[in-house]
């Protein structure tokens, strides 16, 4: 493939087999960057092969983009912070005041993130949807007639299945960061009087920082790129940049459109891992 | 201990209980009890039924299972070679080089799987690179999307191996290649292991891409999930999920002690 001879080094003769890399980025050329090549160019160019952005411009001002985008990123925004506030919460119980049989559960909750994640839209629709359990109790409760409780099919409803899949990916580095706070420090703070809110504050809190914002980018990078939380909703008012490049392009076999909106989502996704990297650089030194 | 009152403790460990059981305990709950629910109006199911087990072993569901299996490991395997491939000549670069190759190994975890479907999409659809319509185009994405992990978790079972081994194979006169089979491999080998647990997991819960791409003969188990689910069967959705989540633990936790013996050894 013509891509594949990007990716080899410049040649230098003192260590030999360093040609060793060749087949790996081929292949990785081929099935990855090429394609990725591809949608950009698809994106840029007309029917006739002739570079013209005014698609582009076209899909950019469109309500349905402008909609998708709001969307994504209030969702993402909104799951990241929950994610660190649950992830803080279990992590400072789970090291700092540990019971019978804590380690189990953190191990427990860190197999989630070998599930799919529609696994908790599904439950989720048993438990919150419309004829779930929680609106069949309260209407036996209170006679109702309607079900009262209609999160679910709402960008919250998104919002709290993703808490529930991506805190564990917070809570794995803070268990980390947490284990390597120094315990006498904490019995002397606490000996000398300090309440537990100041000690988490003033000692624990500032030794998460590094955990906390590679856990937090890094959720902010899955959510933006979610797709299998908000088919499984299905609610027609929460389309977010996965789900629209899915329903362009199988849909409504408008391949273009969905290639534009790719390149916007790729570039954010690209930016977010750029951050994370980053931060989790920061994490390591 | 942070907190040395026990009310304090209590408290705290009944927001502990009440976060775990909403968050992750109800839903796992709820899909183990839906896909034994007969009838569902109230708020518990009206009868317990093994009848969407029976109805989706008899039904397409076999074949689903077989499909994610098959792609599981085949797409697994690739990226485990490729990875641990990459990863071992990335030691052999220099550090700027083998810095931005790194980057550009990690960059295929950072892109939403569906773009990943729609390139493939994009790219395959024509001859000579005919892909699109066959498994072959399922396997591409599934190990474009699973080998920035395997490539991330052989790396860093790299990084933390002691060089000494190495050195001391070398000085004894091992060739690179006997080095690499006698001495590297092995050592690697829980790496490994854990490195294709976690792809196979992944590639078992794979829904974004598998949706561009899958031929008609060949729907994987997330992808048969979601039409029982759209088509308002949600019970055999449950059961099927159930499966995909069994097949996926029974398989990590195998792996696991094929590690956990090759530690003690």
């Amino acid at each position: 493939m013509a891509d594949a001879a990007v990716l080899p080094a410049p040649i230098a003769k003192k260590v030999p087999g360093r040609f060793w890399i060749v087949p790996p980025a081929a292949l990785l050329a081929l099935l990855f960057f090429y394609p990725l090549v591809l949608i950009v160019q698809q994106a840029f160019m007309d029917d006739s092969g002739m570079a013209n952005v005014g698609e582009f411009v076209r899909v950019l001002h469109a309500r349905f983009f402008l909609n998708a985008l709001i969307n994504t990123i209030t969702i993402s925004v909104a799951a990241t912070a929950g994610c660190l506030i649950v992830g803080l919460v279990l992590g400072l119980i789970l090291a700092f005041v540990p019971f019978p049989g804590s380690g189990v559960i953190a191990r427990l909750i860190d197999t989630f993130i070998a599930l799919p994640t529609f696994l908790v839209t599904l439950a989720f629709t048993f438990l919150y949807g419309s004829a779930g359990m929680l609106n069949a109790g309260l209407m036996e409760a209170f006679s109702l007639q309607a079900p009262p409780v209609n999160f679910l099919y709402s960008t919250w409803g998104v919002v709290l299945a993703e808490v529930t899949v991506y805190s564990p990916f917070v809570l794995r580095p803070l268990l980390a960061a947490f284990s390597l706070v120094d315990r006498g420090q904490i019995e002397a703070a606490s000996v000398l009087g300090a309440r537990p809110f100041r000690i988490v504050r003033q000692v624990i809190l500032p030794a998460a920082v590094p955990a906390l914002i590679a856990g937090g980018s890094l959720c902010l990078l899955l959510t933006v790129n979610e797709f299998g939380i908000v088919l499984f909703i299905g609610a027609k008012g929460v389309i977010t940049l996965p789900l629209l490049i899915y329903s362009k392009a199988i849909q409504e076999s408008a391949y273009q459109v969905a290639c534009i909106i790719a390149v916007i989502n790729i570039a954010l996704s690209l930016g977010l891992f750029g951050l994370y990297r980053f931060a989790a650089g920061r994490l390591g030194a | 201990m942070l907190v040395w009152s026990r009310p304090g403790r209590i408290v705290l460990w009944l927001v502990f209980a009440l976060l775990f059981s909403v968050l992750f305990l109800a839903p796992l709950a709820v899909i183990l009890l839906s896909s034994l629910a007969d009838q569902w109006n109230g708020v518990l199911p009206s009868g317990l039924t093994t009848e969407h087990y029976s109805d989706v072993v008899q039904g397409a569901a076999w074949k689903a299972v077989k499909a994610s299996l098959v792609t599981g490991f085949l797409a697994g395997a690739v990226a485990l070679v490729s990875g641990t491939w990459a990863a071992l000549a990335l030691r052999i670069q220099d550090a700027t080089l083998a810095r931005v190759l790194g980057v550009l190994f990690f960059i295929p975890s950072a892109v939403p799987s569906v773009s990943v479907g729609l390139g493939l999409l994009v790219a395959f659809s024509h001859p000579p690179l005919l892909l699109n319509g066959t498994i072959a185009i399922v396997m591409a994405a599934h190990f474009v999307l699973i080998s920035a992990f395997t490539f991330g978790n052989v790396s860093a079972g790299l990084a933390r191996l002691s060089p000494d081994f190495e050195q001391v194979a070398s000085s004894l006169g091992a060739r690179p290649a006997y080095r690499l089979r006698h001495v590297t491999l092995p050592l690697l080998a829980p790496y490994l292991v854990a490195a294709f647990g976690l792809s196979f997991a992944l590639s078992m819960g794979e829904l974004g891409a598998t949706v561009m791409v899958y031929p008609p003969g060949w729907v994987t188990l997330p992808v048969s999930i979601f039409s029982l689910t759209d088509r308002g069967d949600v019970f055999a959705g449950a059961a099927l999920t159930m499966v995909l989540v069994a097949v996926t633990l029974i398989l990590l936790l195998g792996l696991e002690r094929v590690t956990g013996r090759q530690a003690r050894s």
